[in-house]
């Protein structure tokens, strides 16, 4: 494969739900790509659309959802009408998942063995014997103590950190080559948080698979992305590499998002907030969707705005993009 | 337990007045009375019940002058085979229905089984029954429509369960039997599937690539197993005390139908040995669901 085609590549992808109250637009033309060994933080609020997403790129959007319009090109091939058994053959094989939280995705009452083998046979022809050996392999790699021991074990006999490393194993037992990564380390504290992301970065880097990490938390990506791309309602606002976008947010969005990150010369006065909410999925404003939290909007805001590439490997949907960033740029 | 069974049956009726016949003199009443203990004051009878029972006697019939419990067991595999019969039925039937009930909500295949499930536990056992014997066994004349079939013995146990015959008379009393149990089986194993199909750990599974087939066979089924096998243990007990309505439709020789027999001639030590044997039959059906329960639920039990 030659090392021009992405891994992942979304064009225009529009994700819908049916409800009683109209036509839910969660996905609302996103287009983004990541390419080989890359990592994309994609970043927003509750809400916003990242985990459709990442479930619509897997498959895994139940009805009333559907992926209406688009396309999901995954290593060059099109995913979208793709029919449910060949998805279900890239899925846990070439495309993994893991889930925010780790005290729900393991099934209480069956023991990680059976979890980590049924994985690795449902995608190929190998005896229980040697499907055991390498998820033990793939416990120590996350660095799960005394795996043999473990693997007999319940998810209950575990904690949630233990538990994330188990999911991950999992994931990582066909090597993928993408792994989606939905908030995994939102339900873990702080010192846990550190020490799966070092894990997850280390074994992603030695394989060369891609990531799409999904997270509301922007210091997580900061440490671990390459690239990071900012969703606000359904779209995509901005998107370029970690350091350009954290150090010159141009988007009124993202720049709001920075400033609600508290920090310690924050103390003593009042935490900054993006005034309003995120508007519902059933009457987003016309034109920018921000345009009613945003303060820089004004009338021109009231048309939809394209996405623009104001400097080379940036890219930005505002009108009114801050003035100092596109200096400092 | 045993007071209560006790001085309840004493409550009901006086049982000389039903054994003696219609002509005898006040002499004979006496002497039958006495012949059987009943001339005592109810708490020394109590007592001496006491004292026999701890030494396995739980007396002897007024009609068939065999012990009680004897007679009680004679019945009791009849009883069993018909019980342990619709258990398998209902079972079967309900977690299958159950199940695509689950996986076909909303469509008219899911509100079909839920509708027929509706009317499976509101329908009385003994409407039901009258009406099966009526349009199998008689205007359509495929089965049996009473008694219990040939039997046979095998590795010890004998049982109608084992003939052509024994197996064309358990179908409709089973079924019967089977009917209100099945209905709640559906409908338990539905919601659970239910609950079990939106869990993150179905999603995951099903993240990981697996087919339809293991995730519901698998994943779902076992988490449905658990709430119910308690459902499903206690129903049991049920099946077995309360086949009374069933094997009186149907004839069937098991205990229900001697129990029915016994009160009506107010045959105290058959009734106090078929309620002992019920009590304990309880007993041991909770202690095999709690032990099914540490098998099945790998969170219950100590912890290693």
């Amino acid at each position: 494969m030659s090392d021009d085609v992405p891994t992942l590549e979304l064009r225009d992808l529009h994700t819908d739900f049916d409800t009683r109250a109209g036509v839910l637009r969660a996905v609302d033309g996103v287009t983004l790509s990541v390419g080989r060994g890359e990592v994309l933080g994609l970043v927003g609020e509750s809400g916003s659309g990242k985990s459709v997403t990442g479930f619509s790129i897997i498959g895994l959007i139940d009805p009333p959802g559907r992926v209406s319009s688009g396309s999901i090109k995954f290593q060059g091939r099109e995913l979208v009408g793709l029919p449910e058994p060949e998805l279900r053959r890239l899925r846990g094989r070439h495309i993994a998942m893991i889930f925010q939280d780790p005290m729900m995705t393991l099934n209480p009452v069956l023991r990680i063995d059976t979890q980590m083998t049924e994985t690795i046979q449902a995608h190929e022809r190998v005896s229980t014997a040697e499907a055991r050996r390498r998820s033990r392999d793939a416990l120590g790699q996350v660095g799960i103590p005394s795996p043999e021991e473990r693997l007999s074990a319940y998810p209950h006999q575990f904690s949630g950190g233990m538990r994330q490393r188990v999911a991950i194993a999992i994931a990582l037992l066909h090597n993928p080559a993408l792994i989606i990564a939905d908030e995994p380390t939102t339900a873990l504290d702080v010192t846990i948080q550190a020490q799966i992301l070092a894990v997850v970065q280390k074994l992603a880097s030695e394989r060369g698979t891609s990531l799409l990490w999904i997270t509301h938390d922007l210091s997580v990506v900061a440490g671990l992305a390459d690239r990071i791309a900012v969703m606000y309602a359904g779209r995509i606002v901005e998107s370029g590499s970690v350091d350009a976008v954290l150090d010159h947010p141009m988007h009124h969005y993202t720049r709001g998002l920075i400033g609600s990150v508290p920090s310690r010369n924050q103390r003593g006065h009042k935490l900054v907030q993006i005034p309003g909410m995120t508007p519902s999925p059933l009457n987003r404003p016309a034109g920018c969707a921000f345009r009613t939290r945003c303060p820089a909007a004004d009338s021109a805001c009231e048309v939809e705005p394209e996405l623009i590439v104001p400097v080379p490997g940036r890219e930005l949907r505002c009108f009114h993009p801050a003035p100092d960033a596109l200096v400092a740029a | 337990m045993s007071l209560i069974v006790f001085v309840s049956v004493y409550a009901i009726g006086d049982p000389v007045e039903i054994l003696v016949s219609p002509q005898a003199t006040i002499k004979e009443i006496e002497q039958t009375r006495v012949a059987l203990g009943l001339d005592q004051p109810l708490w020394w009878q109590y007592l001496l019940f006491l004292g026999h029972a701890l030494q396995g006697d739980l007396g002897r019939s007024f009609i068939f002058h065999q012990p009680a419990l004897s007679l009680v067991f004679s019945r009791f595999g009849a009883t069993l085979e018909l019980a342990l019969s619709a258990l398998l039925l209902s079972t079967m039937l309900g977690i299958a229905l159950g199940l695509v009930a689950a996986l076909r909500v909303g469509d008219w295949v899911g509100r079909t089984i839920m509708a027929a499930s509706i009317a499976g536990l509101s329908l009385p056992t003994f409407w039901v029954g009258t009406l099966l014997v009526m349009f199998f066994g008689i205007w359509l004349g495929w089965l049996p429509a009473i008694g219990r079939g040939e039997v046979a013995t095998f590795l010890g146990i004998t049982s109608s369960l084992f003939t052509r015959d024994g197996l064309a008379h358990v179908i409709l009393p089973a079924s019967t039997l089977a009917l209100g149990n099945t209905a709640l089986i559906i409908r338990l194993t539905r919601s659970g599937a239910v609950e079990a199909l939106q869990s993150d750990y179905v999603r995951f599974a099903r993240a990981k690539g697996l087919s339809p087939t293991r995730i519901v066979g698998v994943h779902v089924l076992k988490s449905v197993l658990i709430p119910l096998t308690t459902i499903v243990g206690l129903e049991f007990g049920g099946l077995v005390a309360f086949s009374v309505v069933t094997e009186t439709i149907y004839a069937w020789p098991g205990m229900g139908k001697l129990i029915v027999d016994s009160i009506a001639v107010l045959d105290r030590p058959v009734i106090v040995a078929y309620l002992m044997m019920v009590a304990l039959l309880f007993v041991v059906i909770n202690l095999v669901v709690d032990l099914l329960y540490r098998a099945l639920d790998p969170r219950v039990g100590p912890h290693t």
